[in-house]
């Protein structure tokens, strides 16, 4: 078996689009059935309250990254056809946390908005309306920024790649890592959860 | 009477388990780089829509900028007729329908008990508008960069998700009254 399948031709462009139908059916699915429809729930995670957003996005980066791998082992993907999106450090950096400024202002992010938009919250459409002004605003300013858009230029390159580790080896690491983080993750909401209780009693 | 559901199960039914939703989450994932070789997008939909009106209302100038015209392609395909665009309508329909499901579909505005509903508008519009710009800067949001290029072990996206949740914790302490 080759894969990934549509990199191989095996169907057209017509098709791959009913393809993008489906997979966003399953990725909206998921989101909203985690709570990511409710910005309060989203939010929550930066108060230690109630950490879904990180257990979610963890357990979703490393079952793809586990099976990609795996799959990539027993040669049924060819990862070097895997689409990778070049690096470009800084500006990656500055939008990361001006989406995290984003995050705790407006309640979702882009693809967890379109979920609160489609269950009927009004702060859904209303994020995306400014989410999507705020990209006319970055095109009309793009001729200003695209010195800074295209600086610290480093390729596709992955953490294996830079770090000089096996690829195998990384996957076991950040697996590792999530565990920690959800024991770490369970803890936090304990401890928040009995302050909570002290305080009312 | 009896044809009325009753109010049990009109109720809004609780969330998934994280850990099953976040596998859930993940296999669609690893269904999208097997079948297609590329993950999962939300912003990038809406920069095609954009550059698409953009090019309705001004051509020229559309094509003379180098963001825009990234989207527009040569012109041999609509900008709209695009992977990324179909996928969000996916995610439109999945999102609804798991909250049909459940009895979740419900209007209303998600905010703390202490904000007001048109600060808490206003809010949702202006963090709108800077995850729009911090996107478009790095090329990507918490779905193409996060989640997807976090599986991949791309370089650029893990310093991206650390940021993402560097910047809502430094953050938040101003907005609490919004969220709790």
């Amino acid at each position: 078996m080759n894969a990934p399948f549509y990199k191989y031709g095996l169907f057209n462009d017509e098709v791959s689009l009913i393809v993008a139908v489906l997979i966003g059916i399953g990725f909206g699915f998921f989101l909203e059935r985690a709570g990511f429809g409710s910005a309060r729930k989203l939010a929550a995670q930066f108060y230690f309250t109630d950490m879904t957003v990180l257990k979610v996005m963890f357990t979703a980066v490393v079952t793809a990254m586990i099976g990609l791998y795996y799959l990539s082992v027993f040669g049924v993907v060819d990862l070097s056809l895997v689409y990778l999106t070049p690096t470009f450090l800084l500006p990656q950096v500055v939008g990361g946390l001006l989406l995290g400024f984003g995050f705790v202002i407006g309640g979702y992010c882009p693809g967890t908005s379109c979920v609160a938009a489609a269950t009927g919250k009004y702060d859904g459409w209303v994020y995306l309306l400014g989410m999507f002004l705020g990209i006319l605003v970055f095109g009309e300013l793009f001729p200003l920024v695209e010195k800074f858009y295209y600086m610290t230029p480093m390729r596709t390159v992955t953490l294996p790649q830079v770090l000089g580790l096996p690829y195998g080896l990384i996957v076991f690491l950040v697996s590792v890592m999530a565990v920690g983080a959800f024991a770490a993750a369970e803890w936090g909401e304990r401890k928040m959860a009995a302050k909570k209780a002290e305080e009312k009693s | 009477m009896e044809s009325l559901p009753s109010l049990d199960e009109l109720k809004p039914k609780p969330y998934m388990n994280p850990y099953f939703a976040g596998i859930g989450l993940g296999l669609v994932l690893l269904a999208s780089f097997v079948i297609m070789g590329r993950g999962l997008g939300a912003s990038g939909a809406f920069s095609s829509a954009a550059a698409w009106l953009v090019q309705q209302i001004a051509p020229k100038h559309a094509a003379s900028n180098n963001f825009y015209a990234e989207y527009l392609g040569d012109g041999s395909v609509h900008p709209l007729k695009d992977w990324l665009v179909f996928e969000v309508i996916g995610l439109f329909i999945g999102g609804f329908l798991s909250a049909k499901l459940a009895h979740r579909v419900k209007g209303g505005i998600e905010k703390g008990p202490r904000f007001g509903n048109r600060q808490r508008l206003l809010f949702a519009f202006l963090g709108g508008g800077l995850m729009g710009i911090g996107a478009k800067l790095a090329r990507g949001c918490t779905s193409g960069q996060a989640l997807t290029g976090g599986a991949v072990l791309n370089l650029g996206s893990w310093a991206f998700m650390m940021s993402v949740f560097a910047g809502g914790y430094a953050l938040a302490y101003f907005l609490r009254r919004q969220w709790i």
